[in-house]
């Protein structure tokens, strides 16, 4: 058979200087080294290779091994030689992927290399082999035997030791920050919708209908993390007359959603004492606020008011406790711009919840047909507009003057979170609006019969809008 | 479920003789048979193929909670079975897969008609009388072994598997497969192979069986052909003059002739 480079089994060894030419001086001693190589008997060229040797039956009986196997194995020939198979030269464990693996692999392939095995030595000490078979098949092509050499693989394998072991603390450093991971989400799920949920306890889930009047209103939280700030509400207080509140408290969170729960129930509360009193519900609040010992230094802005429907519109009672004022807005075709949207002012009113001695404003308004009361929370004045200036309360007067078509709540709520949304920084604070206001003898009739409510779930917004037939 | 191309079902032999179901045990794949495989084809139809998980099976469908217990993988038997429609037919396990066709042949008893156990052991664990030949010990350390020829495993294989001048027939999509598996997967399967404790099912095999041993097996030793035997009363038992745990590959004509022998088919 001829290899592919050309040199036939036959062919003499040549030293390779004699092809290359190349120093002709050192020849006579490289000669030399090179005679006594050859003369390295064959034997013990195989007793003592830098490998261990071994042959065996077909069933594995070890026919022939070398010294260099037998001193690693701490062996001798005659325990060995025709005694033993090869298997039994290997751990338990070996002897089953020998069985499993080796063996099979052996007999379908006609040879294997690299097979990672322990062996025993005696003492109970082990050896890590890297071992390589081939079947010496006769001239018919019938297997005769095996022919096996064994390389220690000690530091090898205690390198790879090393290797499997980092990989295995690597895939157990990932499967628990996979771990933490999927649990960190589930905790940030199971907030987020407890905060849903929560934050829509401090909401009206819808208004109510109130003879004659229309409502709307619009809830925006900035952050889906974070309950909001803001609240309002409306609910009849006697047979004819309604209360209604807007406030903020300051700060955001579970801290602030507190507060703003209290100031929720202790509103509603003291609005039934007092039910012809703005003033002293808001007092009330105060009081609550400033000896409940969980609201520290806490305290919030809050319109609060009486509506009662009269015959030709309605009448409102508004008292303010340092809260931005209210913006009463005329019927669009009886006014001119200067008189088309007024600041409810309620001057000297002091924050509630801060002083104990806090003074409060009230004031009447009159709603008249196709007239709207816009109440809102500071994340509308708030708002910074395209150069990057706070609106304030003249920014949102200016915005509700420019603004054309009827003045019916839900346009005006309707108009304002158009604004805001089409602001470039937008807002980052909650915002919450409330209108109040008595349809036009013209639209009554129409269009208000049906309670429309949007709810925006992805970012929170919510806009309620009701109406109902003037009685 | 495309079941012949999950479990890389292959058919061959004679289309109208009694089917012959060969299944592989832990290690390799349907390659194993294939010396015994052209003796059984002249008067069988046989059919072979691989657990999922093994050789050319979809590993994609492999899931730790199926193939962690052998109901699993005799699961795959009754899908195949099922597949093909097989109806009394003659199921060949070889090593854990014996084991795997009891509970096969109790799942669909109406698709099994025969069993032949090719050196069968219902459990390797020894328990207080009962000498499986192996201590817990030593099942860990067949795993670190399996451990330990995972870094070498699929480069150091597939050059030696397609490099093969003497058996052509070996061709180049045996490259990937015969014994080279996902660690991760031979793992589970040697775990469910070794650990398995069997023994009470022999009991439910009410359908002529033979148990094929070898007179020399490091896996199933003797003690143990013997205790399957004792136990299914429908069984024959033969012993092979062969070494080791795969007899099929160490004497091939043997280990046909004896299952001939038990089908009546021996020519």
């Amino acid at each position: 058979m001829c290899r592919a480079d050309g040199i036939s089994a036959e062919d003499p060894p040549e030293p390779a200087h004699t092809r290359s030419g190349t120093d002709p001086g050192h020849t006579g001693s490289t000669d030399a080294a090179f005679t006594a190589l050859l003369e390295d008997s064959a034997e013990d060229l195989y007793d003592a290779a830098p490998c261990g040797y071994l042959s065996t039956m077909m069933d594995g009986t070890i026919a022939k091994i070398n010294a260099t196997l037998l001193d690693w194995l701490g062996l001798t020939r005659e325990a060995v030689v025709g005694r033993k198979r090869f298997a039994d030269l290997l751990t338990v464990g070996g002897k089953l992927y020998h069985e499993t693996h080796f063996e099979p692999l052996l007999r379908m392939q006609g040879e294997l290399r690299g097979i990672a095995l322990e062996m025993k030595v005696s003492g109970g000490r082990r050896l890590p082999a890297l071992v390589s078979s081939v079947v010496k098949r006769g001239a018919g092509g019938e297997q005769l035997l095996i022919r096996t050499t064994v390389f220690d693989a000690s530091d090898r394998r205690a390198y790879e030791e090393e290797l499997l072991r980092r990989r295995q603390d690597a895939e157990r450093a990932y499967a628990a920050a996979e771990r933490a991971r999927l649990q960190a989400e589930a905790d940030r799920e199971r907030l987020a919708a407890t905060l849903a949920v929560l934050q829509q306890t401090l909401l009206p889930p819808s208004l109510p209908a109130v003879p004659g009047l229309e409502l709307a209103s619009h809830y925006h939280t900035a952050s889906p993390d974070q309950l909001g700030g803001d609240f309002y509400d409306v609910f009849p207080l006697t047979d004819t007359t309604w209360g209604f509140f807007l406030g903020d408290v300051c700060g955001k969170g579970v801290e602030a959603a507190a507060l703003t729960s209290l100031s929720r129930y202790t509103l509603r509360a003291a609005a039934h004492h007092n039910p012809d009193n703005p003033i002293a519900v808001l007092s009330a609040l105060n009081t609550a606020l400033l000896r409940d010992p969980s609201v520290g230094i806490r305290f919030c802005t809050v319109l609060h008011g009486t509506l009662t429907p009269t015959h030709d519109g309605a009448t409102v009672r508004l008292a303010g406790g340092g809260h931005p004022p209210a913006f009463h807005l005329s019927a669009e075709h009886e006014s001119d711009e200067d008189s088309r949207v007024r600041p409810v002012e309620l001057p000297g009113a002091m924050l509630v919840g801060a002083l104990a001695e806090a003074r409060f404003a009230e004031t009447t308004v009159d709603l008249e047909p196709g007239q709207t009361l816009l109440l809102y929370t500071d994340g509308l004045t708030e708002a910074r507009d395209a150069d990057g200036q706070l609106l304030d309360t003249e920014g949102v007067a200016a915005m509700l003057v420019a603004r054309t078509g009827p003045s019916t709540p839900a346009a005006v709520v309707a108009d304002t979170v158009a604004f805001l949304a089409g602001l470039p920084n937008g807002t980052d604070d909650d915002v919450a609006l409330l209108a109040l206001g008595v349809p036009s003898a013209g639209t009554s009739a129409a269009g208000s019969s049906t309670d429309a409510v949007s709810i925006i779930a992805s970012d929170r917004t919510q806009t309620l809008i009701e109406s109902t037939d003037r009685p | 479920m495309d079941i012949r191309h999950r479990n890389n079902v292959t058919v061959t032999g004679a289309a109208d003789g009694q089917t012959v179901l060969l299944a592989h045990g832990f290690g390799c794949d349907q390659n194993m048979w294939r010396l015994i495989v052209p003796a059984l084809a002249r008067r069988h139809r046989v059919v072979l193929f691989d657990y999922v998980g093994s050789g050319g099976s979809d590993l994609s469908v492999w899931t730790e909670e199926r193939y962690s217990q052998l109901d699993g993988y005799a699961q795959d038997i009754v899908d195949i079975c099922e597949e093909l429609d097989l109806e009394q037919a003659v199921l060949v396990g070889h090593s854990v897969s014996a084991m795997i066709g009891v509970l096969a042949a109790r799942m669909a008893p109406q698709r099994i008609g025969s069993l032949v156990m090719v050196a069968p052991s219902p459990c390797y664990i020894d328990h207080a009388d009962y000498r499986g030949g192996f201590t817990a010990e030593d099942i860990d350390e067949l795993l670190a072994s399996l451990e330990s020829n995972y870094l070498g495993w699929s480069s150091a294989m597939a050059p030696v598997i397609m490099g093969n001048p003497e058996r052509p027939e070996l061709g180049q999509e045996l490259t990937n497969s015969f014994c080279a598996t996902d660690p991760d997967i031979a793992r589970v399967f040697a775990r469910t192979t070794f650990l398995s404790d069997s023994r009470a099912d022999l009991a439910d095999v009410t359908v002529p069986t033979l148990v094929l041993e070898c007179a020399q097996d490091v896996i199933a030793p003797r003690e143990v052909g013997a205790f399957v035997h004792a136990a299914i009363p429908s069984s024959r038992l033969v012993t092979l003059d062969a070494t080791g745990h795969c007899p099929q590959l160490s004497a091939p004509e043997a280990t046909a002739e004896a299952i001939l022998d038990f089908l009546g088919t021996h020519p």
